[in-house]
């Protein structure tokens, strides 16, 4: 009797479960990160190294973002960059206006990157965040 | 029957650039740089009801298109050409200084937010819209404008108020065949009823830093004395005049064109905005009523009340309760449940 509790009570949990959008234990991590108001929510995250962690990028703002991760090198580059959407790499994603995207990205090694949107005038504005990647 | 008495509210909103004076009241943004707007010229004014709203956009040349977006406290009835002066006179009557050259960039909408007026005055394309901070977005990315990274929060706290706003855009092939020179201006006088005029400031910051000032200086014209909210002791406000206004300015402000409602007595308020644009999280709320309750929705120092629910809401919120109840009882009882045990004869 005590084993058929057990099953009614995880069979009760399974649509929770569910619910919460949980991911198998053999897939990616799943990180999901807010765009409103022109910031990225939350802006500290960090992830274990060696492991796909797939971003869900929710752009909840009428105006279009980027979320590109790399190291301060990176960054200079982009700030004088030419190149208007992002699509060819998993670490630079642009996000339209209201949509969502996601990208899986495996970082090899510990870091501590940044993630910014570099369209005009929303680094200045505070959107930036800081991923760290642990052993 | 006693004549009744006149309310009348008029704002004047300018930003300086550098050799006069100009007006700002919207937030502007250029999409490709080719054309950049220099200056926005706006006035406000409130009688029996109706809010008078005029606004002179400079053009700054190139070949492109840029645009304005004004949040706005009601739905326009009309949108038509201002008269040619009014602004300047009411600078001129209260001797204001000049401050620094500001560059304001603005934002502009479209489609998703509803349409409700579209006119064209001389080379201006106006658009008055209807909708959320993500519907005007909409319409002004699919419009080719390219809004700064402060719009979303911008546009939202104005939308939470009253979701009308005026997008207005320079059309460059009938600038050029007008033969409209830098620096030319172009009025538009609105008319809107509403019970609570206000005098958007917030959006005078609209794609600055932070650190950047925004110098404005606005005009009311009223019956009586108005009250304000912020009050005029607030960092960043200045009470720069506060008199009865003179018969000839009253004389000279009717004598232009669509600015007949001017009424034959008037206050005259004069508040000079100076302040960095982060610290510029507020508009001006007038009371031109004389009952010195200015509203602190409409100066936006609080949000509006939400909507009750309706009952079709609270239907639905019962149903799912009892939803809930039922399948939390359900498992209770099957975990709880035991059969009848039975005897077994061998």
């Amino acid at each position: 009797m005590r084993l058929r509790r057990l099953a009614v009570l995880l069979l009760a949990l399974v649509p929770a479960l569910a619910g919460c959008g949980v991911g198998s234990a053999a897939g990616p991590l799943r990180v999901e990160i807010v765009l409103h108001y022109s910031h990225y929510q939350p802006s500290t995250i960090s992830i274990p190294a060696g492991r796909p962690v797939t971003f869900v990028l929710r752009n909840a703002d009428p105006i279009d973002h980027e979320w590109i991760v790399g190291d301060a090198a990176l960054h200079e580059r982009h700030r004088t960059g030419t190149e208007a959407h992002h699509d060819a790499r998993p670490t630079e994603v642009s996000i339209d206006a209201l949509s969502t995207r996601e990208t899986t990205v495996a970082f090899n090694a510990p870091a501590t990157l940044t993630f910014v949107c570099h369209l005009p005038g929303h680094e200045q504005y505070g959107m930036v965040g800081t991923l760290t990647v642990t052993q | 029957m006693r004549r009744l008495i006149t309310l009348l509210t008029a704002t004047f909103v300018a930003l300086f650039m550098t050799a006069g004076t100009t007006l700002a009241c919207g937030g502007l943004i250029g999409p490709n740089g080719a054309v950049n707007l220099l200056r926005t010229t706006t006035f406000a004014g409130y009688h029996d009801g109706v809010e008078h709203y005029v606004t002179a956009f400079e053009f700054a040349g190139g070949g492109g298109a840029f645009g304005s977006l004004i949040p706005l406290p009601g739905v326009p009835s009309d949108v038509v050409k201002g008269g040619d002066w009014t602004l300047q006179r009411l600078v001129r009557e209260t001797n204001p200084p000049v401050p620094e050259a500001v560059f304001l960039r603005a934002a502009a909408a479209n489609d998703s937010a509803e349409v409700l007026m579209e006119r064209k005055i001389d080379a201006l394309d106006i658009t008055v819209l209807k909708g959320g901070a993500d519907q005007v977005g909409t319409w002004a990315k699919d419009h080719g404008f390219r809004l700064p990274p402060d719009a979303p929060e911008v546009l939202d706290f104005y939308a939470q108020r009253s979701p009308i706003f005026l997008a207005a855009a320079f059309n460059p092939t009938r600038a050029a065949a007008r033969g409209q020179a830098i620096g030319d201006g172009t009025p538009v006088h609105i008319t809107i009823p509403t019970p609570n005029p206000w005098v958007p400031l917030r959006i005078l910051g609209l794609g600055k830093n932070g650190q950047e000032r925004v110098d404005a200086d606005i005009f009311l014209l009223t019956d009586h004395k108005p009250a304000l909210l912020p009050s005029t002791d607030t960092p960043g406000l200045q009470l720069a005049h506060s008199a009865a206004a003179t018969d000839l300015l009253l004389s000279d402000l009717r004598s232009d064109k669509g600015m007949e409602w001017v009424p034959s007595s008037a206050w005259l308020t004069k508040v000079a905005v100076g302040a960095q644009a982060s610290k510029l999280t507020f508009d001006l709320a007038i009371d031109a009523s004389g009952q010195a309750a200015p509203s602190r929705v409409a100066a936006g120092l609080a949000v509006p009340d939400l909507p009750a629910a309706s009952p079709t809401d609270l239907a639905r919120l019962v149903l799912g309760l009892a939803v809930i109840a039922l399948g939390v009882l359900f498992i209770v009882g099957l975990t709880m449940w035991r059969p009848a045990r039975g005897t077994l004869s061998q």
